[in-house]
């Protein structure tokens, strides 16, 4: 029996001739980051010798750089990651999180405890989800549409709490809370930012979650098939509250780096757009928005795709709107790939 | 008969990769003769229509139409040859009309208007053709029967001039008026000298519809004859290659105390006041035209679909509606719609047996693959579902072997009242005898088992009482010697003359 690894969770992994191509579909994606990785790499030392200057992509800061963005999306991705292998999206993600970021600043600026602000972004994050699930469960209308409204809902909550401008609490937050975004890590020995960290062991924490527990079956179940999942005596409404839940709490971390990003600002606009980021992340890492695929190393994979591209495309003097492109194109190719692949399977 | 044979193909060898899925297939079938092609699943007759219909190209043979050599690159070419294929699942696009569906990619106009007036007299002769123009034109197809949207698929074929069509188990989701409908229409494609390859699992209707059969097994032809040669256990020992002492083999088994009682059950639509009880070391059969709601009782029953009234007792106990409820009161639920519900098809087969029972296997919610797997391999062992591993995908497997997966999880689950609808449908006779000694063993073990089937003949020989529904009513329950075919069937449309 074969354990590729603990984050192989793309298809089930099966013996035999299977082995190879549970492989290839969990390591597909972190091979298209290296292979990302490389390219920029060739085309900064090619610039660098044509423009006699030293080329700087390959180089530690870089790394650290890329990850510490990955990072912020790369969190809410892993729970976005859980919602898509459940069969679902959510839409208010970017949102949820910028709400999140609010509610800590509101609860810095005036002066409450730092447990009490991060206890209190971390529940929004958890709040948003739960308003999430409950409402696809109840009203029986399709997450696509649900999470469409309260992605607005939660805009909205977050101008009314900040009176239409950003919360500052400039000074208050601690040190420790700040770093979590930093680029370069401090203290240094840390070798990458504390956020980096954190993200990893939560990615670890989320794998095992969806590998070896009965509420990680019971995801891939509802995924894959719903009625099945029912049949099987799952409770279907109370596993999808609870999917978006936790997911929400992955929100809510993500919002706290998104306040620690602003050193200390709330702002309620700040997380436009990011639901698409955070959705990209996971389906470049092989998730199907049909359910029942998706894998917590494609999901990292994929979020550190766009951040390399982001950072190759900025040293490489790429303007914004080229990189957009770029990443464009990457989603349409890693999502045809994968297609390809799953047919070829599925044959 | 001297002239050419309509279609002969010769030695046909196809290999996936390291599986020799034909080796060597030979036959022939003359114009106007209805062949019948059988064999276990897995023995090649698909793979064999693929290649006669271009959906595959042979590794080795050659194909001849009325003695020149065909050699179809897609399907498309093979149907301008004059092949059709009706497959079980429909391709029908279910909101234009049947006119429409007809002409559908071969439609009569100019400079892309369409001509309806030159399309009609041809819809309508391919439907009198097939003895049905009753049928109008104008009607979207979403409307009609399953049967008469199946004869809308044929009449599709006829106005394209075919010589040969090939239906792949046809029957498997009619009625049995929509089948005795579907038996006159090949009966005059015959007449007017078509050719009719007919694959099925069902012997009778072989025996009822075919002038020959040609029988495959491991991808090869293992014998042809006219059908009034050989008798039943001579077709089904050639299919499995080995004697099969019976068809339906019994398992003997005792009644014991009542387990279910149901107490005037309707649910939303259907079923419609239900009472009968269910003893232990029972199997009791549910027969029933296609609608009569008997997939509704066993749903109803298993608190998939809502209860309006009545109630649902089971061991004693009045039974909450819901799935969990079911599983946790000791009820297990094969589903007939194996794709849509039976199982989650991308996942592992250990997933899908160990889904609705998971806790042996977790504590604190974490669980033990390991152990859980060696369980899940026991239980393939015991129903012998052929697979690498207990960790391969549910869909690689073929139906039969699925049909034991969605089994061996209520087993598994330690149901002690299994409510299997339609467990049989679509599957080899020799995993058909399988699932019966199950279902005997089952109730040998003191366990019920409620069996819907649309196969009388099943149900006559496997279960101990056989209840007949009509129009989401129970009519009658009867021991299953004081059945027959006729009476059930009697019974069952009794009151059922409403339909076209």
């Amino acid at each position: 029996m074969n354990e590729t690894t603990e984050f192989s969770q793309t298809m089930p992994a099966h013996g035999g001739r299977g082995a190879a191509s549970v492989l290839r579909s969990a390591l597909g994606p972190s091979l298209g980051l290296l292979l990302v990785l490389a390219l920029f790499s060739i085309a900064d030392a090619v610039r660098a010798r044509i423009k006699h200057k030293e080329a700087t992509f390959a180089s530690v800061a870089t790394g650290q750089k890329i990850l510490r963005d990955a990072s912020q999306v790369g969190v809410a991705a892993l729970g976005m990651t859980m919602i898509i292998i459940a069969g679902g999206i959510d839409l208010s993600a970017g949102a949820a999180m910028a709400l999140a970021a609010t509610v800590t600043a509101w609860f810095f600026r005036d002066d409450y405890s730092t447990a009490t602000a991060v206890i209190a972004g971390l529940l929004t994050g958890c709040a948003t989800g739960f308003v999430n699930g409950s409402l696809i469960s109840l009203l029986r209308v399709v997450p696509f549409i649900i999470t469409l409204g309260t992605m607005t809902i939660f805009l909205g909550l977050g101008m009314i709490l900040s009176g239409d401008t950003p919360i500052r609490a400039f000074g208050k937050p601690p040190d420790w809370l700040l770093n979590l975004q930093t680029p370069y890590p401090v203290p240094e020995w840390l070798a990458v930012s504390s956020g980096v960290w954190l993200v990893a062991v939560l990615a670890l924490l989320v794998a095992g979650l969806l590998k070896y527990t009965v509420f990680g079956r019971h995801v891939f179940a509802l995924g894959s098939n719903e009625s099945t999942a029912r049949l099987c005596g799952i409770n279907v409404p109370l596993l999808r509250i609870a999917v978006y839940t936790v997911a929400g709490l992955f929100v809510g971390v993500a919002g706290l780096f998104q306040f620690a990003i602003l050193s200390g600002e709330g702002d309620p606009k700040a997380g436009l757009g990011k639901e698409l980021e955070i959705i990209a992340a996971v389906v470049i890492g092989g998730g199907s928005l049909n359910g029942g695929r998706g894998s917590v190393l494609g999901t990292i994979s994929g979020a550190c795709i766009m951040a390399t591209i982001l950072h190759g495309c900025v040293t490489l003097d790429i303007r914004t709107s080229y990189q957009k492109v770029i990443v464009g194109i990457i989603i349409v190719v890693a999502v045809t790939i994968d297609q390809i692949r799953q047919r070829r399977l599925s044959r | 008969m001297t002239t050419a044979p309509l279609l002969r193909m010769r030695e046909i060898c196809k290999r996936f990769g390291a599986t020799r899925a034909l080796d060597g297939v030979s036959f022939e079938l003359h114009a106007g003769e209805v062949m019948a092609l059988i064999g276990e699943n897995g023995a090649g007759k698909s793979t064999l229509m693929k290649i006669l219909s271009g959906a595959l190209d042979p590794d080795t043979g050659t194909m001849q139409i009325a003695g020149r050599p065909y050699a179809p690159g897609n399907p498309h070419e093979a149907r301008n040859t004059g092949v059709a294929m009706i497959y079980q699942e429909l391709n029908l696009a279910p909101d234009l009309s049947v006119e429409d569906n007809i002409m559908l990619g071969q439609e009569a106009g100019r400079f892309g208007l369409l001509r309806r007036s030159e399309q009609r007299p041809r819809v309508r002769k391919a439907l009198q053709l097939l003895g049905h123009s009753e049928l109008s034109p104008e009607t979207p197809v979403h409307r009609l029967s399953v049967g008469a949207q199946q004869l809308v698929e044929i009449a599709r074929a006829l106005v394209m001039d075919v010589c040969l069509i090939v239906f792949d188990e046809p029957t498997s989701s009619l009625a049995r008026h929509d089948v005795e409908r579907l038996f006159e229409v090949i009966r005059k494609l015959r007449q007017s000298g078509i050719g009719v390859i007919y694959i099925s699992h069902f012997l009778e209707e072989v025996r009822e519809i075919c002038d020959r059969l040609t029988v495959l097994r491991d991808g090869r032809s293992v014998g042809s004859s006219r059908l009034e040669d050989v008798c039943e256990s001579d077709i089904v020992a050639m299919m499995v290659g080995r004697n099969v002492e019976e068809l339906f083999p019994t398992v003997p088994h005792t009644l014991g105390d009542v387990l279910l009682v149901l107490n005037g059950l309707s649910g939303e639509k259907l079923p419609r006041d239900v009472t009968l009880d269910v003893r232990r070391g029972e199997i009791l059969g549910i027969a029933g035209l296609v609608g009569a709601g008997r997939t509704e009782l066993l749903r109803c029953i298993f608190g998939l679909d809502s209860v309006v009234t009545g109630r649902v007792q089971v061991g004693g106990f009045v039974a909450r509606c819901s799935p969990s409820a079911a599983i946790a009161t000791g009820m297990g639920f094969v589903s007939e719609d194996r794709k849509g519900e039976g199982l989650a098809q991308i996942r592992s087969i250990a997933d899908n047996v160990s889904y609705s029972r998971l806790r042996p296997y977790s504590r604190f919610g974490i669980l033990n693959l390991r152990r859980r797997d060696e369980s899940v391999r026991v239980w393939m062992d015991r129903l012998q579902i052929k697979s690498r591993s207990p960790r391969q995908p549910a869909m690689e497997l073929s139906g039969g072997n699925q049909q034991k997966v969605a089994l061996a999880r209520v087993l598994h689950q330690d149901a002690d009242l299994l409510l299997l609808d339609e467990p049989t449908r679509g599957i080899d006779v020799g995993t058909k005898a399988e699932i019966y000694r199950l279902m005997g063993q089952a109730a040998a073990q003191g366990k019920a088992v409620i069996f819907v089937s649309s196969y009388f003949t099943e149900l006559l020989s496997v279960c101990d009482r056989v209840a007949v529904m009509a129009r989401g009513r129970l009519r009658e329950i009867r021991p299953a010697d004081e059945w027959n075919e006729q009476t059930i069937l009697h019974r069952a449309i009794s009151l059922d003359e409403a339909k076209p």
